[in-house]
């Protein structure tokens, strides 16, 4: 079946209202208007105001809601519109969300799902196209999933509503638009293992996200010139599958890892330095990265797509990692 | 310490030391120091020859100051490394040579520039004002050097290059790069280690490196001691990639030898004192015979398969009075006599122990076997000398208490072992040899 992320995402959305009633959607224009990104289009009509909520614009409070509503036995899934704006929710879900379990000794769960838009790429300008999943993914008591396929868009979500505690879903917005093959009976995937999406021996790519789909298309390039490449999907950025990282290194002995949130302090450094901590008596070459320029991301068409990583940065990367780039 | 043997200068007559350069390797009793200058200047003299031994204090060179006038040969000398205490005698003559006919001009700061750096300033060519030379002259120049001692740039290497290179006893430096900007990859080091393959059987202990007789195992080495560690290198090279690439397993069982040292004793009886025989002799024979019946023992796993032999050429453990041993060859061990056997184990042991091992013998061996004799532990495991399947170990021959019949004796006997390499044999099969071995030597008169 030909679907797109959009269709996966509402199929995975309305799927849980159907199958949980304590499950409801809240957020900006996710009811009337159907979702600023046209996710939850139809689903106010057929499941009613009570399930798809329409919130005011203020991200603390209904967070904040989300979050007293998940402690009360109810499983919410919070829109927010885009990471951006969840900066102003960052109180309600690193000090509430993440922290509760913790200080109440244990007793507390917040089974809350948040979703948002990330990423940057449709010209959006500055106020709407950062990639601050890193950022969230540095704090404990969080689990940050990054679908990039349009399986992990129709089967993260239950999955994440199943966890016990705060699970964050960053959807980019370049992928809605996303087109692939479904299975009929496609359902619920795993939240905790990072996946192979080519295979290959001569130097890792590891990414995850917004990215994957230029990384293949760099892989598809590296291939033509006779390098390998293998692509690693991460999918979960907390907790990061460790193992699966060290797997690909081990076999290629070189990794590139391709993030659109700025370079300094980021996920990829994390990772960066995850492998050189675990296996750098396996690398043949240092560790490269590709990652967004580090500037507000600019609005004008050419300027941001100079801003962003690009296959041709990520082939670039990979040829001088396997010693072919000069 | 009180003394020291100087092994090697590290510098020249000419050379350019600065202050902390290790300048020469000396012998303690402890371990090789490395003497470093404690003055900038030029190698003037050297005052002692490699070998000799010095007391502390003793000068061992001489330092001249930098003059301009001196054609030197700047080296880029490895520095920063601590240690010694080996005295060296500086001749400080003057500091500041007045600039004189024929030295070019340059101001006071240029000149004190060029000295720092080495750099003969009547070497440079001056782009000042009548020649002058300018402290871009100098930093050209100084540059320049840095590039000319492109040699000893230490190599481009990434770790897991530098782990294997370790790991397979291969030179790094010797090794082309083909990563990132030239430096060596784990598959360079992989592939030079393949390359190097073929002529693995020159790899072992006590290779020899030429055609014809050789003494042990570096070329023409100065003394045992540095033969015994080059020796103990290779032996450790070896063992190292036998217990990495071969799955050994082991089988050892106890054979009555009350026989066989009976029969070896009636005959001993009979002859001059040099054409006795040894137990080894009957071992050896046994065990030639034996792998015959069972060729899994017998022969070389090389490129992912293994190639029986149809020769049984046994390779004889010999342990080296430097240390280290070497296991020559027997050529067809299984065609020959107890008495021809003895007579060749005596020749090879003779000359392995002197040095005098020929090529083919080092490098034929189809099995190998290591019997103590009368000395020694009682059991021997073996390690697999690659590209061999197995190795056969002999403890020592002595009286041990036997059971048989419901009686308990006293016999001689022997605790025998085999270790093999899984990827050919199972234990079943080498069971079999080993059981073929203990029945052939209940009949040493038929051996």
């Amino acid at each position: 079946m030909e679907t797109t992320y959009r269709e996966a995402m509402r199929t995975a959305i309305r799927e849980a209202l159907l199958q949980d009633d304590r499950v409801f959607l809240m957020g900006e224009d996710v009811g009337a208007y159907g979702g600023c990104f046209a996710v939850s289009l139809g689903l106010f009509e057929e499941f009613g105001p009570e399930r798809v909520r329409d919130t005011p614009l203020s991200e603390s409070a209904f967070v904040g809601a989300g979050i007293g509503a998940a402690l009360n036995g109810m499983r919410p899934i919070v829109e927010i519109m885009t990471v951006n704006f969840s900066l102003l929710a960052l109180d309600q879900i690193v000090n509430n969300a993440a922290t509760l379990l913790h200080m109440s000794g244990g007793q507390f769960n917040v089974p809350l799902v948040i979703r948002m838009t990330t990423g940057a790429g449709r010209q959006l300008g500055a106020q709407h196209s950062h990639s601050l999943e890193g950022w969230f993914a540095h704090v404990p008591g969080l689990r940050i999933l990054t679908p990039a396929t349009v399986e992990d868009a129709r089967g993260m979500l239950w999955t994440a509503l199943e966890d016990p505690d705060p699970v964050l879903i960053f959807e980019h917005g370049s992928l809605y638009n996303l087109s692939g093959e479904l299975a009929e009976d496609a359902g619920p995937v795993d939240i905790h293992a990072a996946a192979v999406r080519r295979e290959g021996g001569d130097v890792s790519l590891i990414t995850y996200g917004g990215t994957l789909p230029l990384t293949l298309e760099a892989a598809d390039r590296l291939a033509a010139e006779g390098i390998e490449a293998e692509v690693l999907d991460l999918r979960t950025l907390r907790p990061l599958d460790d193992a699966a990282i060290l797997a690909t290194v081990v076999k290629t002995h070189r990794a590139v890892v391709v993030d659109e949130g700025w370079r300094s302090g980021s996920l990829s450094a994390e990772i960066s330095a995850r492998i050189t901590e675990s296996a750098f008596y396996e690398l043949d070459a240092p560790v490269a990265r590709v990652c967004s320029a580090e500037v507000p991301i600019p609005y004008a068409r050419d300027l941001e797509l100079a801003a962003l990583p690009s296959a041709e940065r990520v082939v670039a990367a990979a040829r001088e990692a396997v010693g072919g780039g000069g | 310490m009180e003394r020291g043997k100087l092994v090697e200068w590290l510098v020249t007559p000419g050379d350019y030391v600065r202050r902390g350069d290790v300048m020469a390797t000396v012998d303690t009793e402890k371990t090789v120091m490395e003497v470093e200058s404690f003055e900038d200047g030029v190698i003037a003299e050297l005052l002692a020859a490699p070998g000799e031994t010095l007391a502390v204090g003793a000068p061992m060179a001489r330092i001249t100051p930098t003059p301009a006038t001196v054609t030197a040969t700047p080296v880029t000398a490895p520095a920063g490394i601590p240690v010694a205490q080996a005295e060296v005698e500086a001749e400080r003559e003057h500091t500041t040579p007045s600039p004189g006919a024929g030295t070019p001009s340059a101001t006071p700061p240029v000149r004190r520039l060029a000295r720092g750096l080495g750099l003969d300033l009547t070497r440079i060519t001056g782009t000042g004002r009548g020649g002058h030379v300018t402290r871009a002259d100098v930093e050209r120049a100084a540059a320049r050097q840095r590039h000319d001692a492109g040699s000893v740039r230490p190599v481009r290497i990434s770790p897991r290059a530098r782990r294997l290179a370790g790991e397979l006893g291969i030179d790094a430096t010797t090794v082309a790069g083909t990563g990132p900007r030239g430096a060596v990859t784990g598959e360079d080091v992989l592939r030079a280690a393949r390359e190097k393959e073929p002529a693995d059987v020159d790899d072992r202990p006590g290779a020899p490196r030429g055609p014809g007789p050789v003494t042990a195992p570096a070329p023409a080495p100065p003394d045992t001691g540095q033969r015994a560690t080059a020796l103990r290198r290779r032996i450790g090279t070896l063992m190292s990639r036998s217990k990495k690439t071969i799955p050994h397993y082991y089988l050892g069982t106890t054979i009555d030898l009350q026989a066989a040292v009976a029969w070896m004793h009636a005959v001993n009886a009979q002859r001059s004192v040099s054409a006795r025989l040894v137990p080894a002799a009957l071992l050896l024979k046994a065990c030639a015979l034996a792998a015959r019946q069972v060729p899994e023992v017998n022969g070389f796993y090389t490129e992912a398969r293994f190639r029986p032999s149809q020769a049984v050429h046994l390779g004889v453990a010999v342990a080296l009075r430097e240390g280290g041993l070497v296991a020559p060859a027997i050529h067809d061990a299984d065609t020959l006599t107890v008495d021809q056997l003895m007579e060749r184990l005596r020749d090879v042991v003779t000359r392995a122990r002197t040095g005098h091992l020929r090529r083919a013998e080092i490098a034929d061996p189809t099995l190998t076997v290591t019997a103590l004799g009368e000395l020694g532990v009682d059991t021997v495991y073996g390690v697999i000398y690659p590209p061999q399947v197995a190795l056969v170990g002999f403890g020592r021959v002595r009286e041990r208490p036997w059971a048989q019949d419901g009686m308990l004796a006293v016999r001689q006997s022997v605790t025998a072992t085999l270790s093999a390499d899984h990827r050919v044999s199972d234990g079943l099969r080498g069971g079999c040899f080993l059981d073929l071995v203990d029945e052939m030597l209940q009949r040493p008169e038929d051996l």
